[in-house]
C-alpha cells in the first residue's frame, strides 16, 4: 500500500499534513548518534537491558554481548522484526543467537521510512527501504568493534576477523566477544561510510530462519496493545453513529451509568464514550445508551444505488490515464468483441486484534502504546488533540494482531477518538479505547466499492485489437495528507495494476471517474491492485480464450522481450506447476500474473466445484521475484498468507449497506476463510541479486483471478461480481 | 456476586456480574491475557480455554456456569500434547501476526488429546472454528502433523 507515496518528499507530505488539521511541526532535530531511546516498549524479551555500546539509532550492544536491533517498522506479522535484525546481524558477523529486535518508539528523525519521509509501515516497503540503512548501521558497529579491538590488542584493524560474533586476531591469537569491547568502541565515532559486505559472503541474508518473535507468539507471551495495562486505567468503548456522517444529537446516559463498573460517560467528537472499569461493564453500558442521532447530511442509500450509480458513469469514459493507440478506432472486420462489467463491494480489512490506542496523558503530553502502523501521524494528531507537541506525547509501537491497511489511517481515526476520550475525562486517568468486531466492521475505512467497464476485441489472427478500461471509485487520498502525491488530481491508487498493465496491447486506454462519499476509503492489503489484477487477468484470459491461445503461452507473447521479470516468474510457475499435464477430472486450473510494490508474482490454482457450490481450490503453485531472498521462510509464509487473504474475500467477503446501515455484523456475516477451505500451497522464489522488495502484500492481488480463471474454465461461467458468494446457484 | 474457580491450578475468586464472560474475567480481573478477544460471538476461537479439559469460547461463557470449574488457560497448559504442539509450532514458524495463535494451540491441543493420529479430515472438523485472518492455516496442518508424529515416536 501507499504506492503512491513510495517517491514522497517528506515536507510535501508534512505540508499536506498540516492542510487537513493533522500535522503540528512534525520535524524533530535530535542528533543520529544519540543514544537509542531505551523506553521503548519491550515486546521481545532481550538478555540484558543495559547498553554499553550505541553505534547509532538502531544498534545496542550490552556487556554480555546481545544485540538489540531497534526496528523502525512495525510487527504485525509481515517479519521487519526478524528481517531488519537479520540485515544488522549479518554485517556485524554477528551470531543469530545473540539476536535481539525491538520495535523502536514513535521518532521521526531517527526512524522514519525512507521511502515515505515519515515512519510508517506500508506499501510492502519495510525491506527495501531499510536494506542499505540496516547494513550500514551493522556494518558501522562491527568497523567500530574492530577498531577498539585493534586498539586494545595493538595489531592492524585489517588482521581482525569477526565469525559468529567471535572478534579474532589470529597471528597473536586472540579472541573476544562484542561485549569485551563495547565500551573501547562507544568511544569511538562512527565510520562516515561503512563498507557492506558483497552479497556473495552473506552467511545469513538468503538463508531459511523463524522469526524472533515466534516462541512468545507459540506461548501467549506476546503482548499486543489489548493486553498492555497501566494502572488504574479505564477502557473506554465508544458509540459511534450509525450511519456515516451522522453526528450525537443527544444522549441519555442513565442507565449506563448504573452499571457496576462505569465510571464516567462523555460526548466526544466521534460519538459517546463509556468508560469503565474493564471492558464487559463499558460494552454493556454502551448497549443501554439511549442516543437520538442527527442524520442530516448521512449517507442513506444501500450498495446497489451506489453500484447503480457507478455503472452510468462507467458507461462514459474518465480521466485518460493510460494510453495506446487509438481506442476509438473503427475494429478490424470480423474482429470478435468482448464487453464486460465488474463490481468489487466494500472490504474491511478486520484485522484479528481489534483497533485500540491505549493513552495516559498529563497536563504537559503524556505516553500512548499502540500498534500504530503511522507513528508520524498517530502521534501528530493526538498530540495536537491533546494540546501538546508530538514529541511531548511519547508513542510507544506495540506489536499489532495483524492490519492489512486498517492501523494506518491519514486521519489517524482510532489515535483521534483515544486522545479525545482521554482529553474529555480531564486526563485523570489512563485509557484504552477497545474496538467490538462490530465496530470495526462498521468504522467505515474500506477498500472502496469499484465498477469496472471494459470493451475488448481479437482480431481474426488472434491478435487483442482493442482494450478499452473504464474504473469508477472512490479516491483513497483525496483529502487526506497523501494527496499532495496525486498528479492532475488523479489519485494512482485508483487504477495502480491496470495502468501499467504488462502486455503490448495496439489500442489501449484506461481512464477513471473518481468519487467521493461519507464512507472513508482506505488502503487494504494490496490497496488498487486488488481489483485491478482481478479485471486485467479475468479479462485477458477470456480475451485469449476467444483467440484460441493458451493462458500462458498467450501472456508470454504479450509480454515479449519488454518485462522479463514478469514473464520469469510465468514461466517459474508454469514449470512448478507442470502447466499443460492432465488435470485430475471435475478440477481446472487458471493462471494470474501480477505486479505490486516492485514484487512479481504468478500463481496457478487448481479448483473444482465445492460441496457448497462454490469454487474449492485445491492447491496453489506459487512463482516469486522479490529480489534478494533476505529470509526465504518469510517469502514463503507471506506467499501462503497472502494467497489465504485474497481467496478469503473473493469466495466470501463484502460490506453491504441496507439505507446507509452497515449489515454484516462480526465474522459469521463478514466471512473469513477457515482451515478447511485453504488449499496447499508451494512457493518458488526466483533466485536474483536485485535490491529486495516487499512480500506482505503482492502475494494477495493474483489469486482471485487465478480462482475465477479456473472457474470459468470449469464452470464456462465468468464470475464478475464479487464475492462469489453472489453466484452459487440454488 | 462472588464466584470460585480454579485457573492453572490455582484457586480464584472474583466477584462480577454473573453473566460477565470468562474472557473479561481472565484478561481484566486476573491479569491472564494470553486468551485473546477476537469477536465475542464465538465465532473466531481466539479466546479458546479448557473448562475441565473441554475447549470452550471464553466470550460467551458467562462466569457463573463455571463456578467451581477447572479452567487452563494458555499460560497453563501443559502435558505431552502441549509440548510437541507448541515445539512444532516454533519449528516451522506458524504464527505471524500472532494474536490468534493462543486459541489455535489450545485448539490443536485438544485434537491431540482425543485423536492422537488426526487426518486432514479431523483436522478440519478440530480447527474450522479458528480463525486465521493471516492464513497461516498451511502450517497449522503441517505443525499439528509433526506433534503427532513427534508423540508416536
Amino acid at each position: 500500500m501507499l504506492k503512491s507515496v513510495i517517491e514522497a518528499d517528506r515536507r510535501t507530505v508534512l505540508r499536506g499534513a498540516a492542510a487537513t488539521g493533522a500535522g503540528l511541526v512534525l520535524a524533530m532535530v535530535l542528533p543520529m548518534r544519540a543514544r537509542a531511546q531505551s523506553g521503548a516498549a519491550a515486546v521481545i524479551k532481550g538478555g540484558a537491558t543495559d547498553t554499553a555500546f550505541a553505534p547509532n539509532a538502531f544498534v545496542r550492544v550490552a556487556p554480555d554481548s546481545t544485540v538489540t536491533v531497534l526496528v523502525k517498522h512495525i510487527e504485525f506479522g509481515q517479519g521487519p522484526l526478524t528481517g531488519l535484525t537479520t540485515l544488522v546481524a549479518e554485517e556485524m558477523d554477528a551470531d543469530w543467537s545473540q539476536m535481539r529486535g525491538e520495535l523502536a518508539p514513535a521518532n521521526t528523525a531517527l526512524y522514519k521510512n525512507l521511502a515515505f519521509g515519515i515512519q510508517g509501515t506500508g506499501g510492502s516497503t519495510a525491506m527495501a527501504n531499510s536494506y542499505e540503512q540496516m547494513r550500514k548501521a551493522g556494518a558501522a558497529a562491527r568497523a567500530m568493534l574492530v577498531a577498539a579491538a585493534a586498539e586494545t590488542w595493538q595489531v592492524p584493524a585489517e588482521e581482525i576477523t569477526i565469525e559468529a560474533g567471535i572478534i579474532s586476531h589470529k597471528v597473536s591469537n586472540k579472541t573476544g566477544k562484542f561485549g569485551d569491547f563495547a565500551d573501547a568502541a562507544s568511544k569511538r565515532s562512527p565510520p562516515a561510510e561503512p563498507s557492506l559486505k558483497s552479497p556473495s559472503d552473506f552467511k545469513l541474508i538468503g538463508t531459511d530462519r523463524p522469526k524472533l518473535d515466534t516462541q512468545d507468539k507459540a506461548t501467549g507471551k506476546a503482548v499486543f496493545t489489548m493486553d498492555a495495562t497501566r494502572p488504574d486505567m479505564l477502557t473506554v468503548v465508544i458509540a459511534r453513529p450509525p450511519l456515516f456522517g451522522a453526528k450525537v444529537k443527544s444522549v441519555d446516559d442513565t442507565d449506563a451509568r448504573k452499571i457496576k463498573g462505569v465510571v464516567d460517560v462523555k460526548k466526544i467528537p466521534q460519538g459517546v464514550a463509556v468508560y469503565a472499569k474493564g471492558f464487559w461493564p463499558a460494552k454493556t453500558a454502551r448497549d443501554v445508551l439511549k442516543i437520538e442521532w442527527d442524520e442530516t447530511g448521512a449517507e442513506t442509500r444501500s450498495t446497489d444505488e451506489i453500484v447503480a450509480d457507478y455503472k452510468k458513469k462507467a458507461a462514459t469514459v474518465g480521466r485518460v490515464v493510460r494510453k495506446e493507440g487509438d481506442a476509438e478506432k473503427a475494429l478490424p472486420e470480423n474482429a470478435k468483441t468482448l464487453q464486460a462489467e465488474y463490481v468489487f463491494p466494500f472490504l474491511s480489512q478486520a484485522p484479528m486484534e481489534p483497533l485500540d490506542f491505549l493513552i495516559e496523558a498529563d497536563a504537559s503530553g503524556g505516553e500512548a502504546w499502540a500498534g500504530t502502523q503511522m507513528q508520524t501521524v498517530d502521534q501528530a494528531v493526538a498530540a495536537q488533540i491533546l494540546g501538546c507537541r508530538p514529541e511531548e506525547l511519547k508513542l510507544n509501537t506495540m506489536m499489532a494482531g495483524g492490519s492489512f491497511g486498517r492501523r494506518a489511517t491519514p486521519n489517524a481515526d482510532v489515535a483521534s477518538e483515544a486522545a479525545e476520550a482521554a482529553k474529555a475525562l480531564g486526563r485523570k486517568k489512563p485509557i484504552k479505547l477497545v474496538f467490538t468486531r462490530e465496530d470495526d466492521l462498521h468504522a467505515g475505512y474500506y477498500r472502496p466499492l469499484y465498477v469496472h467497464r471494459l470493451k475488448g476485441a481479437v482480431d481474426q489472427a488472434g491478435n487483442i485489437a482493442l482494450w478499452d478500461q473504464v474504473i469508477v471509485g472512490q479516491s483513497i487520498i483525496e483529502g487526506t495528507p497523501f494527496a499532495a502525491q496525486m498528479k492532475d488530481g488523479i489519485d494512482p491508487t485508483v487504477a495502480e495494476g491496470s495502468e501499467d498493465i504488462p502486455y503490448q496491447i495496439g489500442n489501449l486506454r484506461i481512464s477513471t471517474h473518481q468519487t467521493k462519499l461519507a464512507i472513508p476509503p482506505l488502503w487494504w492489503r494490496s490497496v488498487g491492485h486488488t481489483h485491478n489484477a482481478y479485471v486485467v487477468e479475468t479479462f485477458l484470459d477470456e480475451l485469449l480464450a476467444m483467440a484460441n491461445k493458451d493462458p500462458v503461452e498467450g501472456r508470454l507473447e504479450l509480454i515479449g522481450e519488454k518485462n522479463p521479470r514478469h514473464a520469469g516468474v510465468l514461466r517459474a510457475v508454469a514449470e512448478l506447476a507442470g502447466w499443460g499435464a492432465a488435470v485430475p477430472e471435475g478440477r481446472a486450473r487458471g493462471v494470474a500474473l501480477h505486479k505490486s510494490f516492485n514484487t512479481y508474482v504468478a500463481q496457478v490454482a487448481e479448483v473444482s466445484v465445492g460441496k457448497d457450490k462454490l469454487p474449492r481450490v485445491h492447491k496453489v503453485w506459487c512463482a516469486v521475484d522479490c529480489g534478494v531472498a533476505v529470509n526465504p521462510n518469510v517469502i514463503r509464509a507471506q506467499m501462503e498468507g497472502g494467497i489465504g487473504y485474497g481467496l478469503g474475500h473473493t469466495l466470501y467477503a463484502e460490506i453491504t449497506l441496507d439505507k446507509g446501515r452497515v449489515v454484516q455484523t462480526n465474522f459469521d456475516t463478514y466471512r473469513s476463510l477457515r482451515i478447511n477451505e485453504m488449499p496447499d500451497v508451494e512457493v518458488t522464489i526466483i533466485k536474483s541479486d536485485e535490491a529486495p522488495t516487499g512480500v506482505g502484500e503482492p502475494g494477495t492481488p493474483p489469486i482471485s483471478p487465478a480462482v475465477a480463471n479456473a472457474w470459468r474454465k470449469l464452470t464456462g461461467t465468468p464470475v464478475r461480481h464479487l464475492p462469489f458468494t453472489r453466484h452459487v446457484q440454488s | 456476586m462472588a464466584i470460585t474457580f480454579n485457573v492453572n491450578g490455582e484457586p480464584r475468586e472474583v466477584d462480577v456480574d454473573p453473566n460477565t464472560p470468562l474472557l473479561w474475567v481472565l484478561r481484566d480481573e486476573l491479569g491472564l491475557t494470553g486468551t485473546k478477544f477476537g469477536c465475542g460471538v464465538a465465532q473466531c476461537g481466539a479466546c479458546t480455554v479448557f473448562v475441565d479439559g473441554m475447549p470452550q469460547r471464553s466470550c460467551v461463557t458467562p462466569v457463573e456456569l463455571i463456578n467451581g470449574s477447572d479452567i487452563t488457560t494458555i499460560e497453563g497448559v501443559e502435558g505431552p500434547e502441549a509440548s510437541a504442539i507448541q515445539k512444532a509450532w516454533v519449528e516451522i514458524d506458524v504464527p505471524q501476526c500472532g494474536y490468534c495463535q493462543s486459541g489455535q494451540i489450545m485448539s490443536a491441543v485438544a485434537l491431540l488429546r482425543d485423536i492422537s493420529d488426526p487426518t486432514d479430515e479431523d483436522i478440519d472438523g478440530a480447527m474450522t472454528g479458528n480463525i486465521c485472518r493471516c492464513a497461516t492455516y498451511v502450517r497449522i496442518r503441517q505443525a499439528i502433523k509433526n506433534a503427532a508424529a513427534e508423540l508416536k515416536g
